[in-house]
């Protein structure tokens, strides 16, 4: 079907040699995003492309699409797509068309698709205008893609809009859109971050069957080296907009030369074997043990709010259904159905499962943030207050470190507001006193108060979302997804924290996830949560080692982890 | 050939942390400026009005019917002492102007100032509590919105002049303009507050305030309120004209200031009965002064608007 001539065997599909991206205005000296970096990809080859935030993998993609944002141009080095030679003398990609030469395939399939037009008219515009195909042409190429990507009943499906999908079909409707003009190259930036474990591995699976039957070269651009290790062939392992590491998966994953490879391998949570810690630098200080010794103090010394049990009895919580206006009542989603559940002093629950199964929703019942429709919470023996309250007791630390802080409160300010609201500071100099403290303990500096959360990455926003949560001193901490939205080396310096302060102060954690792998290293017991009901509840190492239930054996098959490759041996003080 | 400076813009770059909302440093047009000069000096001029106006257009005593309607002083038959001349109660124009901006920013202000304080906090009391709180508020902002301003303003003041006699003087009418404008302006911000309030109620950081068991009030005025204000600060600007027109028609149909202490639209209005038999300059002069001022002010808060969008990207 293809309608032009597919290079000659040997051609790489991709060629970069020693490119160079910079950002910077003029009169400024340039922040190079992308340094001399090269990589080939052969056809029918996956070459990853990781690193983390800021190290330049999505620039490089970005360029060779030709999606450069103004300040940014390509200064030095070349780029041949296919045997054809782009022309980067004016700072961008002459001579590139996206969508013939270069197929993409982004992040969020909710949004790469227009919501305003059908699959198909979509799928053959592009194919209209590239090729030149009739209508009818289109048309028919459209439906034999919709076969290839694998979507069921692809006559009905073609006529549907973007939002009758899932999300998982309409990632593979983007694929499909992408291999449309039979691009020699396809770039894949993040194609699976946004989906659930089970729709990641069905994705995967189709580009590494698309790679292998049509010959065509794709650039997987990833931070997740589990992906990486499933599907690519060679590996390019990024650090601040440098090439540092390059090679075959196997080799580069299981015998990482460059020390930075090695910590980002090492920093990547094991789904085979628990270990106390993960690898991360130390970030043990004297002023930090100081202020934790205060903390551990001041939250052992406080007998007002001792416990931390958790008892949650067949909880059901309801979406929708409810209305004020008469005769205007929808239909409620129980979104949980009957969980129940208990918490001890001291441990750290988890919480897994896939999105939409009800984990957030437990979380937010527990924390006051939704209403049960029926069932009870008890902490430490006390059922939550009409309002659905615990006071100080019980505090939450949330996904996204961006939106978790007040972006108009100074951190200083942000930290001693709940401690002065509980009265845990006679006056306004203590409260900002026992603020820097929690900033040292979660291993920032005090000054860090004096700023703006604007002024921090994401890893350091989360640390203030920890010391905020700590300041009211409460015997229990919700946990939702604390670490998904870091990169690996922060992540596993955050779980770190979280375990560390859970020794230091005997506080008890709901730790939610869908991340098997950082649970596993994270948690005393699991639930597995599927369709608002726990399916399985067992110790870490027993989830592990003997799932029962069904769905938890096929969540733990699809985990995609480092297994694949030989890893070095756990450290020594493995458990 | 390849001159770096064609791209020169400033767009955000890729940057580790990316901090939103940075200063962007921009240049300010001319036409701001020059709208912002303006807006300030008729401003200046107005509060300074007992200071440097040559002649007290409130003191009834001081006017000369003898003086009454004398043309503008470079006009042939003017007099150095009035510079836009005399109306028909021989009272210093450009006093009587100077006096009567005053009166009309200061009942623009003064109506964009409760309009604003009532709809923001109504909005964020619906936007935040949601359920029948929200239902009626934005109900009850509905049925005011389906009225025109003007209906409504001749409404309220129509009422209150017939409940309460005083409400002509000069002492109280301002206070009826100020409602009677307010009441159908704080629905705008009411709606703005709310869905901007709605927004910020999901973000994390008003969830952690919550589970931190702080009191709604508490989440309110000091979590959310600072962060939906941009806006409100945009839609005052523009209000601010539309206020000072309203009280202007207001006047000039006779339900608002008193003769005796004219806002700019009551000059219109003394003015307007003059403008055929060749007396122009009554109504010609506040009216021009209005308008420089409404456009003065919808310059700078058109700009304003641009300026706190966050999707504007610098050309």
């Amino acid at each position: 079907m293809s309608s032009r001539p597919r290079p000659t065997a040997g051609v790489p599909a991709l060629d970069i040699r020693n490119l160079t991206v910079e950002y910077g205005q003029p009169g400024e000296p340039p922040m190079a995003a992308v340094l001399d970096a090269s990589l080939t990809i052969m056809p029918g080859e996956i070459h990853a492309l990781v690193g983390e935030s800021g190290a330049g993998k999505t620039t490089v993609g970005n360029a060779l699409m030709g999606l450069l944002q103004a300040p940014g141009r390509i200064t030095a080095g070349g780029i041949t797509i296919g045997g054809k030679a782009v022309d980067t003398r004016t700072g961008r990609t002459e001579g590139i068309t996206p969508g013939l030469d270069v197929g993409a395939i982004f992040q969020d399939p909710m949004t790469s698709l227009n919501p305003l037009f059908t699959i198909e008219s979509q799928l053959c515009e592009t194919m209209r205008h590239h090729l030149k195909l009739s209508r009818a042409a289109a048309q028919a190429r459209a439906l034999e893609l919709m076969r290839a990507v694998g979507i069921p009943e692809p006559e009905r499906r073609l006529k549907c809009y973007p939002h009758q999908l899932s999300g998982g079909q309409r990632q593979r409707v983007v694929i499909a859109a992408a291999l449309s003009c039979d691009p020699q190259l396809i770039v894949a930036d993040e194609p699976t971050t946004a989906l659930d474990v089970s729709v990641q591995a069905q994705i995967l699976k189709l580009i590494r069957a698309l790679a292998d039957e049509r010959g065509v070269g794709v650039l997987l651009v990833t931070h997740n080296m589990g992906v990486v290790a499933q599907v690519a062939d060679t590996v390019t392992i990024m650090l601040k907009g440098r090439v540092v590491e390059s090679g075959p998966v196997a080799q580069v994953l299981g015998a990482p030369r460059h020390p930075y490879a090695r910590s980002l391998i090492g920093a990547v949570p094991r789904i085979d074997v628990r270990m106390n810690r993960l690898q991360a630098p130390s970030e043990a200080t004297p002023a930090a043990d100081a202020a934790r010794e205060i903390v551990r103090k001041q939250m052992t010394a406080d007998t007002a709010a001792a416990g931390g049990a958790l008892e949650v009895e067949n909880l059901v919580v309801e979406y929708g259904g409810r209305s004020w206006l008469p005769g205007r009542s929808a239909k409620a989603f129980r979104a949980v159905d009957g969980v129940s559940f208990t918490v001890q002093p001291g441990e750290i629950f988890g919480l897994v499962g896939e999105s939409g199964c009800g984990k957030t929703t437990v979380a937010n019942a527990i924390a006051g943030l939704a209403t049960p429709k029926d069932g009870a919470i008890r902490l430490s023996g006390r059922e939550i207050g009409a309002r659905g309250k615990h006071g100080r007791a019980l505090q939450m630390v949330f996904q996204d470190p961006y939106s978790a802080l007040n972006p108009r409160l100074r951190v200083s300010t942000a930290l001693s507001e709940p401690i002065a609201f509980y009265k845990l500071a006679a006056t306004r100099a203590e409260a900002a006193e026992d603020a820097a403290v929690l900033l040292e303990a979660v291993g920032l500096d005090r000054s860090a108060g004096e700023r703006f959360p604007h002024a921090f990455s994401g890893g350091q926003r989360q640390r203030i979302a920890i010391a905020r949560a700590l300041g009211p001193r409460p015997r229990f901490m919700v946990c939702d997804e604390p670490t998904s939205s870091l990169d690996v080396s922060v992540q596993a310096q955050i779980l770190n924290l979280l375990k560390d302060l859970r020794d230091l102060t005997g506080l008890s954690m709901l730790f939610i996830s869908h991340d098997l792998a950082v649970v596993r290293q994270m948690c005393d017991r699991i639930a597995v949560m599927q369709a608002g009901k726990i399916v399985e509840l067992a110790d870490a190492e027993t989830l592990f080692r003997a799932p029962q239930h069904a769905y938890t054996r096929e969540l733990l098959s699809l985990a995609p982890s480092l297994d694949s490759i030989a890893r070095a041996p756990a450290p020594a003080h493995g458990a | 050939m390849s001159a770096p400076s064609i791209e020169a813009a400033p767009v955000l770059a890729e940057a580790p942390a990316p901090a939103p909302r940075k200063r962007r440093r921009m240049r300010i047009p001319a036409s701001v400026i020059g709208g912002a000069v303006v807006v300030l000096v008729i401003g200046l001029a107005a509060a300074l009005a007992p200071w440097i106006a040559p002649h007290n257009p409130l003191d009834v005593g001081s006017f000369d019917l003898l003086n009454a309607e004398m043309p503008p002083a470079f006009m042939a038959e003017g007099d150095s002492r009035f510079w836009l001349g005399t109306d028909n109660q021989g009272r210093d124009l450009f006093s009587a102007m100077l006096y009567g901006a005053r009166v009309s920013i200061a009942i623009g202000g003064g109506a964009v100032l409760v309009a604003a304080t009532v709809g923001v906090i109504l909005g964020l009391l619906a936007g935040y509590l949601g359920g029948w709180v929200d239902a009626l508020i934005m109900r009850v902002g509905d049925v005011i919105l389906s009225l025109p301003t003007i209906l409504l303003a001749l409404l309220v003041s129509g009422v209150a002049r017939a409940v309460f006699p005083e409400a002509g003087t000069a002492q109280w009418a301002p206070v009826i303009l100020i409602g009677a404008i307010a009441i159908h302006e704080w629905v705008q911000y009411a709606r703005t507050v709310r869905a901007a309030t709605m927004v910020e109620s999901s973000k994390d950081y008003v969830r952690a305030a919550r589970v931190m068991g702080l009191p709604s009030i508490r989440i309110m005025a000091r979590h959310i309120l600072p962060n939906v204000l941009s806006p409100v600060i945009v839609i005052a600007t523009i209000n601010l004209a539309a206020a000072v027109l309203t009280e202007a028609t207001l006047s000039f149909l006779g339900v608002g200031m008193p003769p005796t202490y004219p806002s700019l639209g009551t000059l219109i209005r003394i003015g307007n009965e003059f403008v055929f038999s060749g007396i122009w300059w009554i109504a010609t002069f506040p009216a021009a002064l209005l308008v420089v001022l409404v456009l003065g002010v919808n310059i700078v808060g058109d700009w304003l608007r641009d300026w706190f969008n966050p999707k504007r990207q610098a050309r």
